[in-house]
């Protein structure tokens, strides 16, 4: 098994990172709509043609951007995603019976996402009762209200990205770049991070760091900042 | 002078804004709603991809590419500000701490049930937030034009699929304020630009007229 952060962290290169991504994975991806996403390493999955993937990300972002760059290369085989509004693209391979595309509502996707690293079996939320959400799903009433089974995710491996972190891993997001991504780090068997810097332990303050550095596995430094 | 029905829409949805709400806007027409606050009325911008406290689009040349909406556009953090994750923004959103949100839709019901996420065949652009927002604000509003390509969006019952089954509280259009209520939808204000045998005729849902009807 590969030792999770801390003092084992590891400095890897893109080439190396996207090594554990391998055909037919489950990847989690952070961000949302391109904001937070860690694009150096989607653009290496892209280089070399990692494909048969099954995604779960907020959304399909843009062709050129983001997610939106492995479904316009065919890399994807199934995206679990709250919105796909944004990239035509997905909803031409979803009519075309070349994508499977499962839409979630985005609290619902970030519950069950926080769930599957938090150990809970599953959520309930009142999000979807009487839509087509429902459909398949145990309802659930407590104290008369319905609420939805929702079933946690989890995924092979993590892409993450932050705006800097320490040695250790400690991760700190910028602004609204943070989104999924703590979410995520917590929920796949290993977890790589993109960041703009690596500083030295203990230049950041306790209480900006929102990921521990023993979730994160390795890191990637961004090639100049887009 | 022609009037622009968004801005109409815009200008009639913002003095529904309270001192202090917490309000989230969608993408689109509901946007345009922060333009027209009312002079003297602070309120709190929530945007569902992490942020309380969200400020106007920035000058040119101060952009921050990690501070944006929930459409990816750029904004600016007022002070006061406070950024966090999705989990937490839905939180907010679904355990009825956010005070307004405010909606497009493609169809609103006589039960007052809203349907703005797809149209199946044509446009599946995913449900997004919408179905948290609707199901968990505290008051939702719907902002849209009467009709579609001259078609009466607001009907008898929705036929696109459902954002939520919970009753939306107030469905502003260009030409009408219309509440949904137990006993049907009452409208309560007319458009100055129009007249009430041409509301009627554009609105397949049937109208309870108010005693008070208003002009805005």
């Amino acid at each position: 098994m590969f030792l999770k952060g801390g003092m084992n962290l590891k400095v890897i290169s893109f080439d190396e990172a996207v090594e554990f991504v391998k055909p037919g994975s489950t990847v989690m991806i952070g961000g949302f709509l391109g904001v937070g996403t860690p694009e150096g390493m989607i653009d290496k999955i892209v280089e070399k043609g990692i494909g048969n993937l099954t995604i779960i990300a907020n959304d399909t972002a843009f062709e050129d951007r983001g997610v939106g760059k492995l479904v316009k290369n065919k890399l994807c085989k199934k995206v679990i995603v709250s919105h796909i509004g944004t990239n035509p693209e997905t909803q031409r391979q979803m009519i075309a019976g070349e994508l499977e595309v499962e839409l979630v509502p985005q609290g619902t996707l970030a519950e069950r996402i926080r769930a599957g690293g938090a150990g809970l079996g599953g959520i309930l939320t009142p999000t979807g009762v009487g839509t087509v959400v429902e459909n398949g799903k145990q309802v659930i009433e407590i104290e008369g209200k319905k609420y939805l089974l929702e079933l946690p995710l989890k995924a092979d491996i993590a892409l993450i990205k932050a705006k800097k972190c320490d040695y250790y891993g400690n991760l700190v997001y910028n602004f609204t770049a943070e989104n999924f991504n703590p979410l995520m780090a917590m929920a796949a068997e290993i977890v790589i991070v993109e960041v703009e810097e690596i500083v030295p332990v203990g230049a950041l303050a306790p209480n900006e760091i929102r990921t521990p550095g023993v979730l994160v596995d390795y890191v990637v430094v961004s090639q100049g900042v887009k | 002078m022609a009037v622009d029905p968004k801005e109409k829409i815009a200008r009639r949805v913002a003095q529904e804004l309270k001192e202090g709400d917490l309000v989230n806007l969608g993408i689109g027409l509901p946007t345009l709603v922060a333009n027209y606050i009312p002079k003297g009325v602070h309120v709190f911008f929530q945007s569902e991809n992490g942020i309380i406290g969200m400020g106007p689009e920035p000058e040119k040349g101060f952009e921050n590419k990690d501070l944006t909406n929930a459409g990816a556009g750029f904004v600016t953090a007022l002070p006061g500000a406070m950024t966090f994750d999705s989990a937490f923004s839905f939180a907010m959103i679904r355990g009825g701490h956010l005070d307004v949100t405010v909606l497009g839709g493609l169809q609103v019901d006589k039960e007052g049930h809203l349907a703005n996420w797809m149209i199946p065949g044509k446009m599946i652009p995913g449900m997004g937030g919408a179905m948290d927002l609707v199901t968990g604000a505290k008051r939702v509003i719907v902002a849209m034009t009467h009709t579609a390509r001259g078609e009466p969006k607001i009907v008898k019952k929705c036929t696109l699929p459902l954002t939520s089954i919970r009753r939306v509280d107030l469905i502003v259009t260009e030409l009408a304020v219309i509440r949904p209520t137990d006993e049907g939808l009452v409208l309560e204000e007319i458009a100055e630009e129009t007249t009430l045998e041409e509301v009627l005729k554009l609105t397949e849902a049937k109208l309870i007229v108010s005693e008070n009807l208003k002009r805005f």
